[in-house]
């Protein structure tokens, strides 16, 4: 009796007495990725299931990811057969508005030169040491899209989908810090008071609804291993175009996308145990991210120049930052820092175009890396 | 094939593919409106 005592005592305290210093600090970064969604509001959808997840994970014997984990089937049904961020890519395709960007479609290409630092990081993943599919998980981060980049990694680097998922959704509620000095730096004070000119082209209906179907049919004989992003974002925005499927609409962007991304944000934080996530190979991938965002803006901004060359002075070079898909964020903050130069420049327009041309750019990049991975015999067909 | 000759081409193909699929959609786009040109919806009064 006494000895079962004892024993039974034991178990209570086999979670403390397994309790290492890893399982600790990562409780602590999860503190603080809660402390980041919870207090300061950076991105708190996933910051907050993310945070709670890598907290749940972290508890000694409690065993989430082992086989019959909670967190384990959820990770293994919606992660690794890439249906989460699928699902995703619908709701964000039905909640986004192309509109800006069909009536002023050359902005498109700097949607283009914004993914840029996508290819740029990869060169600096591999100069780093990060083996093939690794570097392009992390390169990947650089399309500042979190759906896409967990849909990347989790199939080319699921052991590392913890890191680059949080330095992907991390980067992108910074943008607003990020991008500003790189704007700055890169264009003289009389750029960024060029007075941008009203675009009015009205769209019709017919042209809103055949967009993403042409795109989908087009990107997707282009580059077919990308089909699944491009046909789930074109999908939801036909079904927002169409109006004519508004139940199946509204139960994208919301009852669908939330439960994903409540079961998505737990499975990331699922990866972050301390024997996977402390590793200095994290730190490397948290570098590379915050580069890869660093040069998409870089490049965007450039990118921005030229055209306002080619035109003679008729685009602000600071819409280029807005080339990212951190919609709208990165619009907005072009918009303040054009406001900052010249009170009479509203660039948000503009920027908005841009910024819808980089979120089809980043599912479009991401089809082109993938297709041509194929087309080099480094992934399977 | 080898790290760098990965990396570059790569690099080279996702640079150059992206900017050319986007440039094809903004053609698409332009191809687009001018088949189906916005035009606005007449008054009710006018309609009858």
């Amino acid at each position: 009796m006494e000895s079962a005592l004892v024993s039974g005592l034991q178990g209570l305290f086999l979670g403390v007495m397994n309790l290492g210093w890893g399982h600790v600090l990562m409780i602590l970064v999860a503190s603080g990725l809660l402390y980041l969604g919870i207090h300061k509001g950076y991105e708190p959808l996933l910051l907050v299931p993310i945070g709670f997840g890598a907290i749940l994970v972290n508890i000694p014997l409690a065993d989430m990811m082992g086989k019959e984990g909670f967190l384990r089937f959820f990770y293994d049904n919606g992660v690794l057969t890439e249906v989460f961020p699928l699902l995703i890519f619908i709701g964000i395709g039905a909640m986004t508005d192309f509109q800006p960007l069909l009536e002023n479609p050359k902005i498109i290409l700097l949607g283009a030169a914004g993914q840029f630092g996508i290819f740029l990081t990869l060169l600096l993943a591999l100069a780093v040491g990060f083996d093939k599919l690794d570097a392009v998980a992390v390169a990947i981060i650089g399309a500042c899209d979190g759906p896409t980049a967990i849909y990347v990694s989790s199939k080319f680097a699921p052991h590392m989908l913890g890191a680059v998922s949080v330095a992907a959704y991390s980067y992108m509620s910074l943008v607003p810090l990020i991008q500003p000095p790189i704007m700055r730096a890169l264009t003289t004070e009389k750029e960024r008071k060029i007075v941008m000119g009203v675009v009015k082209q009205p769209v019709s209906k017919t042209t809103k609804i055949l967009f993403p179907i042409v795109v989908t049919i087009f990107a997707s004989l282009l580059a077919p291993k990308g089909a699944p992003l491009i046909g789930t974002v074109m999908l939801g925005n036909l079904m927002k175009e169409s109006g004519v499927v508004e139940r199946l609409k509204s139960a994208s962007e919301n009852e669908i996308a939330n439960i994903v991304t409540l079961l998505l944000g737990l499975c990331i934080g699922g990866t972050m145990e301390a024997g996977q996530f402390l590793r200095g190979q994290t730190l490397l991938v948290l570098a590379l991210g915050f580069i890869a965002i660093g040069l998409d803006t870089a490049v965007g901004v450039l990118f921005g120049k030229a055209m306002c060359f080619l035109t003679g002075g008729k685009i602000n070079p600071l819409i280029g930052a807005a080339g990212i898909s951190a919609f709208p964020m990165s619009a907005r903050v072009v918009q303040v820092e054009g406001q900052k130069y010249n009170k009479k420049s509203y660039l948000l327009m503009h920027a908005m175009s841009a910024n819808a041309g980089g979120q089809i750019g980043s599912v479009i990049a991401a089809a082109v890396m993938l297709s041509a991975l194929q087309g080099m015999g480094i992934i399977g067909g | 094939m080898d790290t760098w000759t990965f990396g570059w081409t790569l690099a080279l193909i996702g640079m150059a593919g992206t900017m050319l699929v986007l440039w094809i959609l903004s053609l698409l786009i332009l191809l687009l409106k001018k088949l189906f040109p916005y035009r606005p919806e007449a008054p009710a009064a006018e309609r009858k």
